[in-house]
């Protein structure tokens, strides 16, 4: 069983509808697969990728290909390896970065171990970025509509996983690609967006839809100004994060933002002064790279950050001092970084502590 | 669709002679039954024929015979209007029914009944002491399943029944798995209430029918009209019916034939497997069984793996009850035999069927063996 047999990460929408149709159309032996990350009846999965309503779709598609189609059961899996974590992430006054995650252990990870077993080599998505190859190897480029770019959510990926990926829609739009779906007669084509909101419940943000998950407690405590003043109580430290302006809980009478969280007392650190923002640098973690290490590259330091110059002190174990040529704003620990050379991503590491300015 | 099929339990291809048959139906017996002219006495005739074939199956006379939307509602029925006409007491049954019959007596306890649920032993045969000792206590109901659909373990409705029989309780066996796969006659299992499926023997699916003794009184679960003696009220699925009954007169006359090939196959495959593949066991009893069934254990692998990789080559096999798949649960059946969460799950049934051939056999063997033997070493790389 050495055919070119690939495996589809179908989730039922537009995008990886596409990526399927091409996929045939190029002669690979495709079988899509959807993850069930959550049960029909929990409300978590409503509206959302993962959902029964994106199976039934995934399966529809397929069977207008004439593809093989499964679905694979993770309830279990994703529960352990990205809610689990991203819980316990918040309980540390830390921002998780969920859909990292769930790249690395469920679509590419639990995915990747999967296609091993049906034979196949290689595994195709319908994320927003480039995969090229060469005599010297894969590299991971930014989608060409930089818009739509997808490459900061594969930047924990391992090269062992970049090395067997297939993007099929990195180098077109968005618009493209649904009238490509239309050309082909997708009956996906017009489904609407869905959205890393597949994490959270109907109403509810993220954080407060995990504690209800995992039925935790909400840990109240105080707001504080930068001195240590207390400004006034707040009722779930898991509710804020770094840079968070809107719907603080407190009225101050000036605009006021987080600029830190201290999970010793469960403070909300709150200042006026958009400067508090800034960080000169950060400590990260668990660094790894496509390409040999570099000392000064481009550093993206969340998935709506245009990225910054930085340099880069390794240190031994995977970390490393990173030092911004100019300050960035709302450097936030637990989430993840990637760097990049122009358009090439180069590997990736996690913001462990943020330097203020 | 071209491929291996080794699924039959799940279900069945239409015989050739039962399409036609259908055919015939929507087009030259399209009146409705209960009309009184004469596109109405064709209809009629048709539906007492196909009554006749289903009847002659399983030794019944066709007053006794009620056609119902399937299997699933043969149940429904005989358990729920059965405990309403029953003497008080519990209602026995197995903890390897189907669905259909466990989900019923869930909705029965929520209306107040009280249920049994007799255990299994390890080859996934009701013990006959448990049943006596059940049979202490006021039992309104006895409902067993005559052949497991998971293992094809046959269990000793006859002498259950008799013994049930003698407390004055009501006797049920879902038949759908075992009928058109060995002989079934009423009268010697010795059962009140028996159901039926047609398409696990090559007829259309949407048709079954529960056996009703005669002098049974049953209230109906359906009301609308004077159909099935008002058991079943609605225009009766006339195509679905008449091709039902030729699949029965089809399964009567090829019995010995289907069953000989079916156990000539599936011994060859189930010998090849356990003989060629290492850590291979079979699940449910080894002689008390249907011909066609086998259900086997793959150390170490997780079944579903198997499935994929040998539905990738062509060859549709399945983990067990086609109705459980979209929970990936492992079989209850497996479990109730007191076996372990990864026995269960590393589990595969097979059933063979009449278009099976030993050319297909030796195939599918082939590909498992290369299935197996690729994911062990992957799990020891």
């Amino acid at each position: 069983m050495t055919s070119r047999r690939m495996v589809i990460a179908m989730s039922g929408g537009v995008d990886s509808s596409v990526v399927a149709a091409l996929m045939v159309q190029e002669g690979w032996d495709a079988v899509g697969v959807t993850l069930q990350l959550r049960s029909c009846d929990d409300r978590m999965a409503s509206r959302s990728c993962c959902s029964a309503d994106g199976i039934t779709q995934a399966r529809a598609v397929a069977g207008a290909l004439g593809i093989p189609h499964y679905v694979l059961d993770c309830r279990e899996t994703f529960l352990d390896r990205v809610m689990r974590p991203a819980w316990a992430e918040y309980e540390l006054g830390r921002t998780p970065s969920p859909c990292l995650h769930c790249n690395r252990e469920m679509k590419f990870g639990y995915l990747g171990e999967y296609a091993e077993r049906i034979g196949a080599d290689r595994i195709a998505t319908g994320h927003y970025a480039r995969i090229e190859r060469n005599a010297n190897g894969t590299r991971l480029l930014r989608g060409v509509d930089r818009a739509k770019d997808q490459s900061y959510f594969l930047s924990d990926l391992s090269p062992e996983q970049v090395a067997r990926l297939e993007l099929p829609l990195g180098g077109m739009t968005k618009p493209e690609v649904r009238a490509l779906a239309r050309t082909m007669n997708l009956v996906s084509a017009e489904r609407h967006e869905s959205q890393d909101i597949c994490l959270a419940m109907e109403g509810l943000g993220f954080p407060e839809s995990l504690r209800q998950r995992f039925e935790k407690d909400t840990r109240a405590g105080d707001f504080v100004d930068p001195n240590g003043k207390v400004l006034g109580p707040h009722d779930g430290f898991h509710r804020y994060t770094i840079g968070q302006r809107r719907g603080l809980g407190i009225a101050l009478g000036t605009r006021a933002h987080v600029i830190g969280l201290r999970a010793e007392d469960a403070a909300v650190i709150l200042s006026t002064e958009d400067t508090d923002l800034l960080s000169s640098g950060l400590l990260a973690t668990d660094l790894h790279w496509y390409t040999p290490p570099m000392d000064h590259c481009i550093v993206q330091i969340r998935s709506r950050h245009a990225g910054a110059p930085a340099r880069l002190e390794l240190q031994e174990g995977g970390r490393a001092l990173i030092q911004f040529d100019t300050p960035q704003s709302a450097v936030t620990p637990g989430q993840a970084l990637a760097f990049y050379d122009g358009d090439q991503l180069l590997g990736g590491g996690w913001i462990d502590v943020a330097i203020p300015r | 669709m071209k491929g291996i099929y080794l699924d039959h339990n799940a279900t069945t291809r239409p015989h050739p002679a039962v399409i036609e048959e259908m055919c015939a139906c929507l087009e030259n017996g399209w009146g409705n039954p209960s009309s009184s002219h004469a596109h109405g006495q064709e209809a009629k005739r048709i539906l007492d024929r196909a009554r006749a074939q289903v009847a002659a199956l399983i030794g019944a006379d066709p007053q006794e015979i009620v056609f119902t939307s399937g299997g699933t509602e043969a149940d429904n029925q005989a358990l729920c209007s059965g405990m309403a006409v029953a003497q008080p007491g519990t209602l026995l049954t197995s903890a390897i029914e189907h669905s259909a019959v466990l989900d019923t007596c869930k909705a029965l306890v929520t209306q107040g009944h009280g249920v049994h649920i007799l255990p299994v032993d390890s080859e996934g045969i009701v013990d006959l002491a448990q049943v006596a000792a059940a049979l202490e206590q006021p039992a309104a109901m006895v409902s067993l399943m005559l052949a497991n659909n998971d293992l094809g373990t046959l269990q000793p409705v006859q002498e259950i029944a008799r013994r049930a029989k003698a407390h004055g309780a009501i006797v049920h066996t879902d038949a759908v798995q075992a009928a058109g796969k060995i002989p079934l006659d009423v009268r010697e299992l010795g059962v009140d209430l028996l159901s039926l499926s047609a398409h696990k023997l090559y007829g259309p699916k949407g048709v079954g029918a529960l056996f009703v003794r005669r002098g049974l009184n049953l209230p109906a679960l359906l009301h609308g009209g004077p159909q099935e003696r008002r058991l079943r009220s609605g225009t009766e699925n006339m195509p679905g019916i008449a091709g039902f009954g030729k699949a029965c007169e089809l399964a009567m006359s090829a019995m010995k034939a289907r069953s000989d090939h079916s156990r000539r196959l599936r011994d060859l495959l189930e010998r090849s497997i356990l003989e060629g593949i290492s850590g291979t066991r079979l699940n449910g009893h080894p002689e008390h069984r249907l011909p066609n069934t086998s259900n086997l254990a793959f150390e170490e692998l997780v079944a579903e793996d198997l499935l994929m990789n040998m539905d990738l080559e062509g060859i549709s096999v399945s983990l067990g009850a086609a109705c459980h798949s979209e929970s990936r649960k492992p079989s209850p059946v497996l479990l109730a035999l007191g076996r372990s969460d990864a026995e269960a799950r590393s589990s595969l049934r097979f059933s063979v069927g009449e278009s099976n051939t030993e050319e297909e056999i030796h195939r599918a063997v082939a590909v498992i063996t290369a299935a197996v033997r690729r994911l062990r070493e992957r799990r020891t790389r």
